[in-house]
Formats: structure tokens, C-alpha cells, sequence
């Protein structure tokens, strides 16, 4: 099987789903001329034109709403907003209307729609360029909420968003775009949203994970193999709708739970999941969840002070050791 | 204001008797469903908040005059005359103010959020501005698709302060949307003046920033704003040309059913109602011609008062919607892992206190 990047999973599926549907169309700042800010959407605008591959100016409101407007006419637009941060200019537009519009009128009209975005951070991008914001979207019934971790999950996820009929927020990561895996050719798989998929088995703990995060915790499994610790690893693939029995199940064999987030820890995805956990496995805990996630700091620019605000192996490797001794969380 | 020149034609050159006498139902019949749905607000038949159109009738009805069944409309939460002036019978626009399942839109919306796709009504929207920029995305896909049609973006004067109506204005004119930003201009954005909250209260040249042209219009006179949308329209759907359309009226009562209006002093708002009523002027005009006589009018409003009270007979016997439902419409394209019908029959069992 081929080894692709994650990038080059998403820019193939692009331009494979355009070429099989019309009604397709990509959307977003400097994703044509400029072929991509992160260079996802690189050759689609010569491969397809100015028509099916729009540049738009820079009002995210905007182009978000004309996106809902002509999903809402059968057109099918992919929206790239550059990142996760200035997703917050068109939150309006997709949470009072792209969420709402097939429920509010009964079921009358849908907004097949997607948008593409990076969350989290990654090399120094301060304080406004490297927030996690797909809790906020996850929290909002009516939209649907996939952040895969691996190009094979970001190739399925993308093509299984596109040909959904809802409001797809499609999470990558600006730190997974290099990374690299198997995806298969001329195989039109989809990989199923609202499915979690054990992406490593084991018996001793499980940790549980979504996107950037999911690739250090295999990582860390791997390591904690050595020290004779079997780490099984969920990873959400989508966070709504959210696989609570994929969860529920690994937690009832292996007793212990760690979930890693790189979101703030407060009200953050590994609260909703630690929540889950202790109302549907309390009885098979053997200690108290652990939770990973940000430091709660408007991120600083300061090399060092930056890294250490944001969840990594060695604080995944110590909350596996808490759990695994069952003492408390200490912070 | 730029110059209008059908006003100058003969009346029955501008529109056949039949024509003239529909606008007059249809202007009455309005009239009397917001009557008739504040009387039921007031009933507690109707919750929520309630915006009613009174005193914009000819504005509504000029502009769907002037519509085809290709073109499309969005509007904000003020919108009860549209939809039924757009060709929905009263009878389910009423059962959505009650909440029924007969409602437009199933009982989920209510007053603000009505929605007819067999006559391209696409929806009321209450979030203030929300509405422009969905309507310049349906002209995209009218012209991504080659398809025929115009879109209507109806709004408020207080919209053309927010941000999105900008943007809209910009993509609008960048991408050749076929779209209308048409301006219910009656003075006030709940309690404030237009004068009060835009730095240029001719809201028609807005758009001059973004080469969008725009035309104010008395928003009393049915034939008048008919014609101007005619006009603009055709420039919109043959060259993708957008435009500004600021229909000037004159609001009869306060923002919403529960506004005691008290920021607008009394006697202006009694002056108002008489100078500016555009079913007084419209049924004076037709008299005045001849086309109409008392006993015709008389009749009109018989039927108009029939009609309103089939439509609040219709909305008292329809059901309500069915719990189990609660979560029908939740997603277009069903995945995993969602709420099912036995979950909302046992939240709800739970939340009657049924335990």
C-alpha cells in the first residue's frame, strides 16, 4: 500500500471529489493563485479552474455565508478557513444558521457543506494562532465534527463529509500535515462519522484521543510497552456525534482511563469524556480518570514558556503512571 | 433619489384591473392575519416573540409582484406577509405561529423562522444581518448553476449597520450574485432611528463604497415598489448586477407585539397610521379610477375576515407535534451514535415527571 503525507490524503481527495461531482466546490483565502497557506489545495486550481477552486477575499463571515446560501441550493462548497482562530469571525453564520437550517424549518432544506480548518499549535505562533476551538463546534447539535489523526482517516473522513448532507467541521492539524501513513489506492473507502476506532489494542489502560494527540499517544503507548504497561488507544475520529460505546467498552476491560486533549482543560473535550466515563463504566474504575490538556494561558510567544504550556508525550507518560499507581490528578 | 419614471403612466397602464384588485386583497389580507396574530399573541395562542408587518403592506406585496417563481427569498424574523404573499395559504403560516405540526415549518420555527421550499421562501431569520449573506450564496448558486432567477435579501434599516451586510455588499459585486438587498426602511431598528444609528441615513447609497447601485422608493406605494423591483431585477438576472432597493413605510405599531412603542411620541404615530397607510391610499386610488366601487370593497373585506378565521380554525385544530419527533430533523444524512426517538420519549417522561 502507498505512504502518503496528510496532506497529500486531503489535496487527493480534493481533487478526486471534484472531479466526480459538479456541484463540488472549494472555497477560501489564498487556497488557488496562492495554492494553499499550508499548500492543501496546491494544483487544484490549474487542474480545475477558477470556477470549482474560488479565492475569496478575507470576510470569513461572508464567504461562510454564501457557502450555507448555496449549500442550501444543492451546491456542495469545502471551505477552508486558513485556521481554527478566524473560524470565530464566522461563527454566527455557522451557528445560528448552518446548524440550525434543516431542523428550524423542518427538515425542508439541507447545508451539505464542509469546512476545512487546522486547531492547535505549533511553532510559535502565539497567543491569537494556536487556540483549539472544535470543542465549541462539537458542543453545538446540528453540526457534525471530525478530526482525523492519520492520512488513511483523513482521505475516509474528508470524502464521507463531503458526501454528507449536514455541516461537516472537518479539524487537521497544522503538525499532522507531514506526517505520514498508508492509504490505500483506487479504493473508494469512506470512514463513517460518529465511529471511534480502537487504533491500538491493550489491557492496562486506554487512552483516549482525537487527531495530533492520537499520533503521540501511539507514540507513548509504544514507549510504555517497554516498561511493561499495555496502553490501548481510542481515537474519536469524530467528536460529534461522539462513540461513548467505543469509550465505554475499552474502559470496561481495561479499568483505567487517561484522555488527552490539546484543548484548555477547563470545559474542554477531556471534561465531556472523563464525564462519560464515570457515568457509564464508574463501577469498573479502578482510579480516577486522568486528564491531559492545555495549560490555561493565552499561549505565550516565548519558545520554552510555549512548549511547556501545551500537552505532550512526558505529561502523557506521567498522568499514564498516575493512573496506573491511582492517585489523584495533582496540577 | 434617482429618477422613476413609471409613476408618470396613466394607472390602468400600469396594471390591469384584476391585477390592481389582487394587490388590494392581498395588501387586506395581510392587514388582518397580523391583526388577527397579535390578538392571539395576546391570547398566549402564539409565544415567543411576534413581529408584525403592519403598515409594510405594499411594500411586501409590490415586491412579489414583481417576483417570477425561479427567484428566491430570504428575510429577517419579520416576515408573516411575505411567506403568504409569496403564495403559502394563511392556514399553516398561523398553525406555525401556534406551533403545530402542520406549521411551515413543522412547529420547530414559529414566527421568526417560517420556510416554504415549494415557492423558494427560504426562511426568516432572526439573528440581525444572518439572512444577507445566505441570500448572496443562493445567487451564486443560481449563476454557478446557469440557472434563471434572482435572490431576495429583505432586511431591516437597523441590518445595514452590521458587518455582514458589507461583506455581503462586497461579494456580491465581485462574484456578479443576481441578488436584491431590499430595505424595509421604517425608521426605526426597535427603538432606534435610523438617523440615530447610520452616519448616512440615505440607506439606498450604501452600497456606493462597493460600485452596488441604489434606489430609494415609498415603500406606501404598491405599484411603486413593484416597479423598481421589475426594473432592478432584470438588470440583476441578466448581468448579475446587484442592487439596493430602500422601500421607505412607516411602522403602525412598536417592534414587536410587546413594544408599548413608547419612544415615538403618540400623535407623530397617530399622524402616522393616517398619512401613511398604504391600504387607505390603494383603496382611495382605485376608487378614485373607478375600478373598485364601496360594495366591492366591502366584499374584499368579508373575504379577507373569512379567511383569517379559517386560517386561526385551522391553526387551534392541528396537533401539536409528537414528542417521539423531537429529534426527526436532526440530521439530513443519519449517522451513528445520535439521540433516537426512545430517547426523547424518555427525556420527556423524565422532564413530566413521569418517574
Amino acid at each position: 500500500m502507498p505512504v502518503i503525507t496528510y496532506r497529500q490524503a486531503l489535496n487527493d481527495t480534493l481533487g478526486e471529489e471534484l472531479a466526480r461531482d459538479p456541484n463540488v466546490l472549494l472555497m477560501g483565502e489564498e487556497i488557488g493563485v496562492f495554492q494553499g497557506s499550508y499548500r492543501v489545495t496546491e494544483g487544484l486550481l490549474a487542474e480545475f479552474g477558477p470556477k470549482r477552486v474560488v479565492d475569496t477575499p478575507i470576510a470569513e463571515e461572508g464567504f461562510v455565508g454564501v457557502a450555507i446560501g448555496a449549500a442550501m441550493l444543492g451546491l456542495r462548497p469545502v471551505v477552508e478557513i486558513m485556521t481554527i482562530n478566524f473560524i470565530l469571525v464566522a461563527i454566527d453564520q455557522i451557528v445560528n444558521h448552518a446548524s440550525k437550517i434543516h431542523y428550524m424549518f423542518g427538515g425542508q432544506v439541507s447545508v451539505p457543506l464542509v469546512i476545512r480548518t487546522p486547531s492547535g499549535g505549533t511553532g510559535q505562533l502565539a497567543a491569537t494562532h494556536s487556540q483549539s476551538f472544535e470543542n465549541w463546534f462539537a458542543y453545538c447539535p446540528g453540526l457534525k465534527v471530525v478530526a482525523p489523526a492519520t492520512p488513511y482517516d483523513a482521505k475516509g473522513l474528508l470524502r464521507a463529509a463531503i458526501r454528507d448532507d449536514d455541516p461537516v467541521i472537518f479539524i487537521e492539524s497544522l503538525a499532522l500535515y507531514d506526517t505520514k501513513g498508508e492509504v490505500p489506492e483506487d479504493d473508494d473507502y469512506v470512514v463513517p462519522i460518529g465511529i471511534a476506532e480502537v487504533k491500538r489494542k491493550g489491557t492496562d489502560v486506554t487512552v483516549v484521543s482525537y487527531s495530533r494527540m492520537t499520533a503521540v499517544a501511539l507514540q507513548v503507548a509504544q514507549r510504555m510497552e517497554q516498561e511493561g504497561i499495555s496502553v490501548e488507544v481510542v481515537d474519536l475520529r469524530s467528536l460529534r456525534p461522539l462513540d461513548r460505546p467505543t469509550i465505554i467498552e475499552s474502559v470496561k476491560k481495561t479499568n483505567r482511563a487517561v484522555v488527552i486533549a490539546e484543548d484548555w482543560y477547563s470545559y474542554g473535550v477531556t471534561a465531556e469524556i472523563a464525564a462519560t466515563i464515570q457515568e457509564e463504566a464508574f463501577d469498573y474504575l479502578d482510579a480516577p480518570v486522568q486528564r491531559v490538556a492545555g495549560l490555561e494561558v493565552p499561549l505565550p510567544y516565548a519558545k520554552e514558556l510555549s512548549a511547556a504550556s501545551k500537552p505532550n508525550a512526558n505529561s502523557l507518560i506521567y498522568a499514564i503512571r498516575q493512573v496506573m499507581s491511582g492517585t489523584k490528578r495533582t496540577r | 433619489m434617482a429618477e422613476v419614471a413609471e409613476a408618470a403612466q396613466p394607472l390602468l397602464e400600469r396594471a390591469t384591473a384584476d391585477e390592481l384588485k389582487h394587490y388590494y386583497y392581498q395588501m387586506l389580507l395581510l392587514r388582518r392575519f397580523e391583526e388577527r396574530a397579535g390578538e392571539m399573541y395576546v391570547k398566549a395562542k402564539i409565544g415567543g416573540y411576534c413581529h408584525l408587518n403592519l403598515g409594510e403592506e405594499a411594500t411586501i406585496v409590490g415586491l412579489m409582484a414583481a417576483l417570477t417563481p425561479d427567484d428566491y427569498i430570504f428575510t429577517n424574523y419579520r416576515e408573516h406577509g411575505y411567506i403568504i404573499a409569496r403564495g403559502v395559504p394563511p392556514g399553516p403560516v398561523m398553525a406555525e405561529l401556534f406551533g403545530k405540526e402542520t406549521g411551515v415549518s413543522g412547529g420547530r420555527g414559529g414566527s421568526m423562522h417560517l420556510f416554504d421550499r415549494k415557492t423558494n421562501f427560504m426562511g426568516g431569520y432572526a439573528i440581525v444581518g444572518g439572512q444577507v449573506p445566505l441570500a448572496v450564496g443562493a445567487a451564486y448558486a443560481l449563476r454557478y448553476q446557469g440557472k434563471p432567477g434572482v435572490v431576495i435579501a429583505q432586511m431591516g434599516d437597523g441590518t445595514t449597520n452590521i458587518g455582514a451586510f458589507y461583506e455581503s455588499l462586497n461579494l456580491a459585486k465581485i462574484w456578479k450574485c443576481p441578488v436584491l438587498f431590499f430595505i424595509v426602511n421604517n425608521g426605526y431598528g426597535m427603538g432606534t432611528s435610523v438617523e440615530a444609528g447610520s452616519s448616512e441615513p440615505d440607506l439606498w447609497k450604501k452600497g456606493a463604497s462597493f460600485r452596488v447601485y441604489g434606489e430609494r422608493v415609498d415603500g406606501t406605494d404598491v405599484l411603486a415598489v413593484r416597479d423598481v423591483v421589475r426594473r432592478l431585477r432584470v438588470r440583476a438576472e441578466a448581468e448579475g448586477e446587484p442592487a439596493i432597493i430602500d422601500a421607505v413605510s412607516f411602522r403602525f405599531r412598536g417592534h414587536s407585539v410587546i413594544d408599548s412603542d413608547r419612544y415615538r411620541d403618540p400623535e407623530a404615530v397617530r399622524r402616522g397610521r393616517e398619512l401613511y397607510d398604504p391600504i387607505r391610499k390603494f383603496a382611495a386610488l382605485l376608487l378614485d379610477h373607478g375600478v373598485v366601487d364601496d360594495a366591492w370593497l366591502k366584499s374584499v373585506a368579508d373575504r379577507v375576515e373569512r379567511e383569517v378565521q379559517e386560517a386561526i380554525d385551522f391553526a387551534n385544530n392541528s396537533p401539536d407535534p409528537k414528542f417521539e419527533d423531537l429529534y426527526k430533523y436532526m440530521y439530513a444524512t443519519p449517522v451513528p451514535n445520535t439521540p433516537t426517538a426512545e430517547d426523547a420519549i424518555r427525556a420527556v417522561k423524565i422532564n413530566h415527571g413521569e418517574f
